[in-house]
């Protein structure tokens, strides 16, 4: 009994289960809002009633989802203090003041211009309603930069010094803090994978209609949308994926040798990359894997006869630095999460730009093709997820590298019964939340766009109505 | 001028930010079962705030994110202390901010009613614990030596605090009232003035109180007056009312919520939790703090904002101005 009531471990488990249900549908936000935007702003350019009816299409299924990214922040806010008190005493200086950036800059503007953007449409003149869902854009991206630059200092604490009266690292320096390596290649992927869940749903929702052979005239350049979003925003995802790796392997080489799950150290060739592996349970020793040669090498130092330390060595360098521990990740969660987003990853650019191909020129494909493609949305959620899920997982058992270690973070005086009632009290809500959220999101996306407004006969301008709740 | 001084009222700015604009969102929602006779009232009620309620509610955010950057320690103190208190806002505020985007999803009238009783409950429970929250954090608690709160749920439910609760209930119920009746047409907004003729009494009897004993108790020459002034605009307030000045009704209300708050942290300073076991466990302004580096980089970051953060905010209550009515509701499309 008292083994279940262990605050760390129900702490961890709180902090996962609502951080991951969080970044459900903080992406779709980012990507969604962006989305919108360009819709929009084709309509203002154009004033071609099919970007209208696709701002308002995919706009409403960005507002059922937005609601709840919302509700679902505070939460995380205010987990920091709640859960992990001596971690916010230990690094409140420095991870307080971006946190505090991006409620001041980001937050405030988004929740503002959001209000503006749904409610706004008869009130404001066309030119002043479109500028306020792109400064909702740029308030939910600045906030995505912010926050990383907070986690970035937990992955690789830089402008910091440590306070052993208080027992506390403090903040040397902001400019250094916002442009943490870490942050600066972690900020882009994120974005641009943000950018790919939208392109997937954008994608799923239009095979889903034009499968059935409806809402051709606003699904069709839907798709198309998606489909060339999709490459692009994969393409650079990619790309900055790979500079995050080169970055954490500076920083983190221990994340690197558990993505790999490689227990020896490794040069050239034999720093090889594993598409699959079966091994024994331990994890310890390999049965059977198909291995890519020198790609670990290349993805680790850009070179083909690079050096990639092991676990086994990292071990004991971090025991000698740190003092007796164990200082390796759960191995099979680093090791196939890692695997799991670069596969999706690669997986939609690849159906993105097969879907470019049978769509050319207007051709119609296969159903079992738009089978495939209904799948874009979910399994880019997934892979956004187990992408966060290596990151974070990949950093144990530190909370800040180095600095703090997991244990050391939790609330002393919170006891596990209080934690066990608050993560019974979150996964039910959030539990009942989600199907709400997946019917209603069901619902809109089955409907399909609303017809095409009717221009006044006259001014030949299109009558906008007045949203309410 | 000493930035931790600064930043003590600072973070007293953003708790009077958020309790004035969220305190009558709260109240908006609380008013549902006895101003809303039916759906298309209740619709009425919902959009007074709707295009407001997440800018309103983001200043929770910010004041517990500034709270975090300039006082690690009081944050860290009250969040973990204050757990399970913290818990039921959180649950409440999800719950709410859910409903106003879910309720008008579907015709059916059961599905609205479930969402109506959510948005109810989960604006009260946050108006009850804030004040309760708040009313302990003045009246000290149990801390160790690392200041970790050493009290349990219920030592949290004590009389004084629990009047602290009812206090910021009650005010925010008059408050989300009068808005009401400033943001709407018809009969709803002279229900609207009725009913906070009559919440308006038992405010003003509790309020008094609640600022009496905090005077008595844990007061100084400073919150006494700033308690007086509270009062007195609460006063004022509901004389307006009564003479159907809604707006100054609303302003005075305002003032009413600013000053009850001023006086909280006027009776604090300059601790920010004080220990109600030993003294010397207190965290004050100076021992809870950030470093002179991390609230000057925090200094300039407010001070460019917050005039480009009050303008647009002022703005967006500008363009939605207007009252609406039934009328507006019937005939919107949705």
């Amino acid at each position: 009994m008292n083994e279940w009531l262990d605050p760390l471990l129900l702490s961890r488990w709180q902090f996962g289960l609502t951080t991951v249900y969080h970044f459900l549908f903080v992406p779709l936000t980012i990507g969604l809002v962006t989305t919108v935007a360009i819709f929009q702003t084709a309509w203002y350019r154009t004033n071609k009633a099919k970007y209208l009816q696709l701002t308002h299409f995919f706009g409403k299924i960005f507002l059922i989802n937005f609601a709840m990214g919302v509700v679902t922040g505070i939460v995380q806010e205010f987990q920091f203090g709640m859960n992990w008190s001596d971690y916010s005493r230990f690094v409140g200086d420095v991870f307080g003041a971006p946190l505090a950036f991006e409620g001041i800059t980001a937050f405030f503007l988004e929740a503002t211009f959001i209000g503006l953007w749904i409610f706004g449409w008869d009130k404001l003149p066309k030119g002043l309603h479109l500028a306020t869902i792109w400064l909702t854009t740029v308030g939910s991206i600045a906030s995505a930069y912010f926050i990383i630059t907070a986690n970035a200092f937990m992955q690789n604490p830089v402008a910091y010094q440590i306070n052993e009266v208080k027992g506390r690292a403090e903040l040397t320096s902001i400019g250094e803090l916002l442009t943490n390596p870490i942050a600066l290649a972690a900020f882009p992927h994120t974005i641009f994978a943000c950018f790919m869940v939208s392109a997937g749903l954008i994608i799923s929702v239009a095979a889903w209609h034009l499968s059935r052979n409806q809402h051709l005239e606003t699904m069709r350049p839907a798709l198309k949308f998606g489909l060339w979003m999709m490459v692009i925003a994969g393409a650079l995802t990619t790309l900055m994926g790979d500079q995050l790796s080169l970055a954490m392997v500076e920083a983190q080489p221990m994340k690197m040798a558990a993505a790999e799950a490689m227990y020896h150290t490794a040069t050239g060739a034999n720093a090889s990359f594993s598409i699959f592996t079966l091994g024994t349970p331990d994890g310890v020793s390999e049965l059977f894997s198909i291995r890519i040669p020198y790609l670990l090498s290349f993805l680790s130092t850009h070179t083909f006869d690079g050096t990639v330390e092991g676990i086994n060595n990292l071990q004991e360098q971090y025991t000698q630095l740190y003092g007796p521990g164990d200082y390796a990740p759960i191995i099979w969660v680093t090791y196939w999460s890692f695997r799991w987003m670069i596969g999706l990853g690669i997986a939609h650019i690849l159906v993105a730009v097969g879907g470019l191909w049978v769509t050319r020129k207007g051709k119609s494909p296969k159903t079992w093709i738009w089978k495939i493609a209904i799948w874009s949305f979910p399994l880019s959620l997934l892979a956004m997820s187990v992408g966060w899920v290596f990151t974070e997982m990949g950093r144990q058992p530190w909370l800040v590298f180095g600095l703090l270690k997991t244990a050391d973070g939790v609330s002393p005086n919170v006891s596990g019964l209080e934690i066990l009632i608050s993560l019974i009290a979150f996964t039910l809500l959030y539990g009942a939340l989600a199907v709400v959220e997946f019917r209603l999101i069901l619902k809109a996306v089955q409907k399909g766009p609303d017809d095409a407004p009717v221009p006044d006969p006259v001014s030949g301008e299109i009558k906008q109505t007045t949203t309410v709740y | 001028m000493d930035l931790n001084v600064l930043w003590f009222w600072i973070i007293a700015a953003m708790f009077i930010g958020y309790f004035v604009l969220d305190g009558f969102d709260f109240g908006v929602g609380m008013s549902l079962p006895f101003l809303g006779k039916d759906d298309t009232d209740r619709r009425v009620l919902i959009n007074t705030i709707g295009p407001v309620w997440d800018l309103n509610e983001t200043w929770v955010i910010v004041a517990g994110a500034s709270l975090f950057a300039a006082f690690p320690e009081w944050y860290a103190t009250m969040f973990s202390g204050f757990y399970l208190a913290l818990l039921l806002i959180l649950l409440a505020l999800i719950a709410r901010g859910v409903s106003f985007e879910y309720r008008h999803q579907r015709p059916e009238l059961k599905w609205k009613k479930s969402f109506d009783a959510m948005i109810v409950v989960g604006s009260a429970v946050p108006a009850l614990l804030w004040g309760v929250a708040f009313g302990n954090v003045v009246r000290g608690v149990p801390l160790d030596s690392n200041f970790n709160y050493i009290g349990t749920f219920f030592d949290l439910l004590n009389p004084y605090a629990l009047l602290a609760g009812l206090t910021t209930l009650l005010l925010f119920f008059t408050h989300g009232v009068i808005f009401v009746s400033t943001k709407t047409e018809g009969e709803i907004r002279v229900r609207a003035r009725a009913l906070a003729i009559r919440s308006g009494i038992v405010t003003i009897v509790v309020a008094a109180s609640f600022l009496v004993w905090t005077t008595l108790a844990y007061g100084t020459l400073a919150s006494g007056i700033l308690a007086a002034v509270a009062a007195v605009a609460l006063i004022a307030a509901y004389l307006a009312n009564l003479r159907g000045n809604e707006r100054t009704a609303f302003g005075l209300m305002a003032v009413t919520i600013g000053f009850a708050v001023l006086t909280l942290f006027a009776s604090l300073f300059p601790d920010v939790m004080p220990a109600s076991n030993d003294v010397a466990n207190s965290l004050t302004i100076q021992n809870a703090s950030s470093t002179p580096y991390t609230l000057q980089v925090m200094s300039w970051t407010a001070l460019i904002a917050a005039p480009v953060i009050l303008l647009y905010q002022g703005w967006t209550y500008w363009v939605f101005r207007k009252r609406i009515g039934r009328a507006h509701i019937e005939a919107a499309v949705h």
